[in-house]
């Protein structure tokens, strides 16, 4: 009888998987596809950018200063949500937390980084692909999970903005404790300390370390 | 009864790939990294099953349901870490890896519950991860 109850328990498992794992195969054969026309993908994101390529090209020729501004004004949509992201740790709230992780997602795959230098190319990628996965992580996690990514997201922000600047006045905040006592950086619009770490738990651990702009 | 019995013999008969490759590249985790030959054997037992381009199979691994399951371990394993492509990593993603694999070692998430079901000597004892733990801390440190 036992045996018997394994075994249905088995297949229960093996449709469950099974289930699961066509849906997973769809998004696979997406990322296959996309994997066996190299050439093709980087033309058709060329396609969609042209409008704003010439947009780029007029503005570098018109005038650099603008030119600047714009790449600026890049980096504000994940800023803006990064620090919705942050409000959220703030307030211990999971939820709004990981929708703002899946609003970055997307902003982080939205990057258009075509005009920026090919060095500054480079490290924003690297960048943003390490980002992004911190913020899908943070997408669908508990809400420690959610932290010990925002640590790592908040690193990256802080890189990504060295690179891109931003149009916020932001203060770049550390609190020493976590991390077993190595402490953790973040961003934050206001001078007064709330710590997305431990939320309520200990709201105004931690200083302000340095002010971006 | 005897309709899943059928039924589970029928499924031996659907083809499976396969996650195997004889090919240790340049960019190995272990290749690259000077690793205790202790850690070594944990990390490849628990965790190169998923996260490499090379999976033991076992004859109940190559038993359906269970390679099904265990394909798709391995797909999703390797999209989250190829132990196989470490030194393609750059150092920013290295740390993130890094702090992911202690994390998910501590709180007992990897290697996935499912997977050491049928794979016990996959699962880590409380001294085999103290010692990965340790040396993947002092890696990570080492990085900075």
């Amino acid at each position: 009888m036992k045996r018997i109850r394994i075994s249905i328990g088995i297949l229960t498992i093996a449709l469950v998987t099974l289930t699961a794992t066509s849906c997973r195969d769809t998004k696979k054969e997406n990322n296959n596809e996309d994997g066996h026309h190299p050439e093709m993908e980087s033309e058709d994101g060329q396609h969609n950018e042209e409008g704003e390529m010439h947009h780029d090209t007029t503005m570098k020729s018109s005038n650099d200063m603008m030119d600047a501004g714009q790449n600026t004004a890049k980096s504000t949509i994940l800023v803006v949500n990064y620090l919705k992201l942050k409000d959220a740790l703030v307030a211990d709230d999971k939820e709004g937390a990981a929708k703002a992780g899946g609003t970055m997602v997307t902003a982080f795959n939205n990057f258009d980084t075509s005009s920026f230098t090919s060095e500054q190319q480079k490290e924003l990628k690297d960048i943003i692909d390490d980002a992004k996965e911190h913020a899908e992580h943070i997408e669908k996690s508990p809400i420690d999970h959610q932290r010990e990514h925002f640590d790592v997201l908040s690193k990256d922000m802080i890189d990504l903005i060295a690179i891109t600047g931003t149009e916020e006045k932001l203060y770049q905040d550390f609190c020493p404790m976590y991390n077993n006592n190595k402490g953790a950086q973040w961003l934050s619009t206001t001078k007064e300390i709330k710590n997305p770490y431990y939320g309520a738990k200990m709201m105004s651990c931690g200083s302000i370390q340095k002010e971006i702009n | 009864m005897l309709a899943l019995l059928v039924g589970f013999v029928g499924i031996q008969f659907i083809p499976t790939s396969r996650n195997q490759s004889a090919i240790v590249p340049k960019t190995d985790f272990m290749v690259v990294n000077d690793v205790p030959n202790q850690v070594e054997s944990i990390i490849k037992t628990s965790c190169y099953d998923c996260h490499s381009n090379n999976t033991e199979y076992p004859w109940y691994n190559k038993m359906q349901p269970v390679a099904w399951f265990l394909e798709d371990h391995v797909q999703h394993g390797k999209e989250e870490l190829n132990f196989n492509e470490w030194a393609d990593l750059s150092s920013r993603r290295k740390n993130s890896k890094l702090k992911s694999i202690l994390s998910q070692i501590e709180d007992g998430e990897m290697p996935l519950w499912s997977y050491t079901l049928v794979h016990r000597e996959a699962k880590l004892s409380e001294d085999e991860k103290k010692i990965v733990l340790e040396w993947v801390s002092k890696l990570k440190e080492g990085l900075k």
